[in-house]
């Protein structure tokens, strides 16, 4: 039912974990709907220096969160900002059907990640 | 890689024994059922051969078995048929919140053509409280069909008590008794049933074929519409090969409960024993002791079912799980949500359900392996820290 690489993504997880200096912090879903997806940054310069993840949910859940990691680390937030969560399942070589709303949220979480980024950086300079 | 099967509630393997005793139903005596000749009455012979050992196992007259080709088709035969042929005894249903689908759409099925339609809640244990039982009864309640053993959870209703409850107000009783035939002594008689459901594929038997007990003097009818197989109730060739094993299984079944039945006991008590030790935040769902033997279900949580599932099937461990992802529904189990879960925590559970080939060997396999995989999982969660 899964591709190799949505098994390889959740058998071996990249970056899992938190960010010790983030300076973004994203979350979607809820527990009712059996996914979530915590994802924070460190962004300098506008770039994504780290990013780590936190997912409770099924495969897809966790293969798209580790996916959506490795695509964007070390890049701009430009090219984060393209990411979509179509593209998300396509670098995995695509997801079951049922699975492409539910649980394919990673993109999701990233841009709310880079939302607070800059909402934090508004914050900062109005202080 | 090793492969350890716990996912025997899903369905077993077919008995060696089983499957030696169909093999000469397709190749020699592949005759009709229904046929005058030789190969006819072979066939024939056969397949009331296998209603005398089905019967048995049941405690029930060989003359009280309808063959169907499964659980689900008796279950909607059962309730279907009873209910549009006996209209002047009331057009009201009784079931409960943790019925099987095949119980529960077919009952909605009805509702949603007129017949009136009671959902009974479950305690937390997933038991039928008799006296909700009781005051749910109308003059007007035909039919009360009650699981025996719940296929999610494990737990075995108190058939007894609540098919008295409902002769004493009038009403027929039917069980779905497919996850306990077989695992646990049935008898129609004991249980005063009147429409039991049973199912050959989760008793070492072959798929697609099960059957309905109809108590004498209880009226059903056809559910589809042919020839005048199984004493018209039933139309279609009968699938010989199939009832043959349906009944091969039902003999072992017979010969092997008690045995089997302490040896499962032994394989769950120790992997429920170890899991709820290794694991914290960990609960045992289903009656502790009013439970089917050698079915475990265990929810955790700040995890979900389908990645634990997938975990342990990269060890060669074949679970099931009543996550909503498992399902390729949103919500989780109805069963789970019956017993008062949270979706939370219904969607990290995990059914590990045992058979006669099963290892203390293998469950200590998945002692040794589960509890990391949580382990991991939660350190992956945004939940619980
Ligand atoms: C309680 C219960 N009822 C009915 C069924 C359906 O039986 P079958 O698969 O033979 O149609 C099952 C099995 O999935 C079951 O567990």
């Amino acid at each position: 039912m899964y591709s190799q690489k949505v098994m390889d993504h959740f058998l071996h997880p990249r970056n899992v974990g938190q960010v010790e200096h983030a300076n973004g912090v994203g979350e979607v879903g809820n527990p009712t709907c059996g996914d979530i997806m915590h994802i924070e940054i460190e962004v300098k310069n506008e770039i994504i220096q780290d990013i780590r993840f936190r997912t409770f949910g099924c495969a897809a859940a966790i293969a798209t969160s580790s996916m959506v990691t490795e695509m964007v680390k070390g890049k701009t937030l430009e090219e984060a900002e393209k990411i979509t969560n179509r593209t998300v399942a396509e670098a995995l070589d695509g997801l079951p059907p049922v699975k492409m709303h539910c649980s394919n949220l990673a993109a999701d979480a990233l841009h709310a990640a880079i939302r607070s980024y800059h909402e934090g950086l508004k914050d900062s300079s109005e202080q | 890689m090793k492969s350890i099967y716990m996912d025997h509630s899903a369905t077993t393997p077919v008995d060696p024994e089983v499957f030696n005793a169909m093999i000469p139903y397709y190749t020699d005596a592949y005759g009709n059922a229904s046929s005058v000749h030789f190969q006819g009455r072979k066939a024939a012979r056969a397949v009331e051969e296998s209603r005398e050992k089905v019967a048995a196992l049941i405690g029930a007259r060989p003359s009280e078995i309808i063959f169907t080709c499964g659980g689900t088709e008796a279950d909607n035969q059962a309730i279907i048929t009873y209910m549009i042929n006996n209209r002047s005894k009331g057009n009201h249903i009784i079931t409960s919140a943790i019925e099987h689908h095949a119980v529960l759409h077919t009952c909605e099925f009805l509702a949603k053509h007129g017949f009136e339609l009671t959902i009974l809640p479950v305690n937390s244990y997933g038991e039928v409280e008799p006296d909700s039982l009781r005051s749910a009864l109308r003059p007007n309640t035909a039919l009360v069909s009650i699981m025996h053993a719940n296929n999610e959870i494990g737990t075995i209703e108190p058939i007894q008590e609540l098919a008295g409850i409902a002769h004493e107000a009038g009403a027929v009783f039917h069980t779905d008794a497919v996850q306990a035939v077989g695992k646990i002594p049935v008898n129609v008689d004991e249980l005063g049933v009147d429409l039991l459901s049973a199912s050959g594929h989760k008793l070492y038997g072959p798929k697609g074929v099960g059957c309905l007990y109809v108590k004498k003097g209880i009226r059903i009818g056809s559910f589809m519409h042919g020839g005048g197989h199984e004493r018209n109730l039933r139309p279609g060739t009968v699938n010989v090969p199939g009832v043959v094993g349906f009944g091969k299984a039902a003999e072992l079944a017979r010969q092997r409960l008690s045995t089997e039945g302490a040896h499962l006991a032994n394989l769950a008590k120790r992997l429920t024993d170890g899991i709820l030790e290794a694991i914290p935040n960990t609960r045992l769902t289903g009656h502790p002791e009013r439970r089917l033997p050698g079915s475990v279900n265990v929810c955790f949580d700040y995890v979900e079912g389908e990645s634990i599932l997938l975990m342990l099937d990269s060890y060669g461990i074949m679970a099931s799980s009543g996550s909503a992802c498992t399902s390729g529904a949103l919500d989780p189990s109805h069963v789970l949500l019956a017993i008062g879960l949270s979706h939370e925590t219904a969607h990290g559970s995990l059914r590990l359900t045992m058979g006669k080939d099963n290892t203390m060997e293998e469950v200590d396999y998945v002692l040794q392996v589960l509890p990391p995989i949580i382990k991991n999982l939660r350190v992956m969660s945004p939940l619980g820290q």
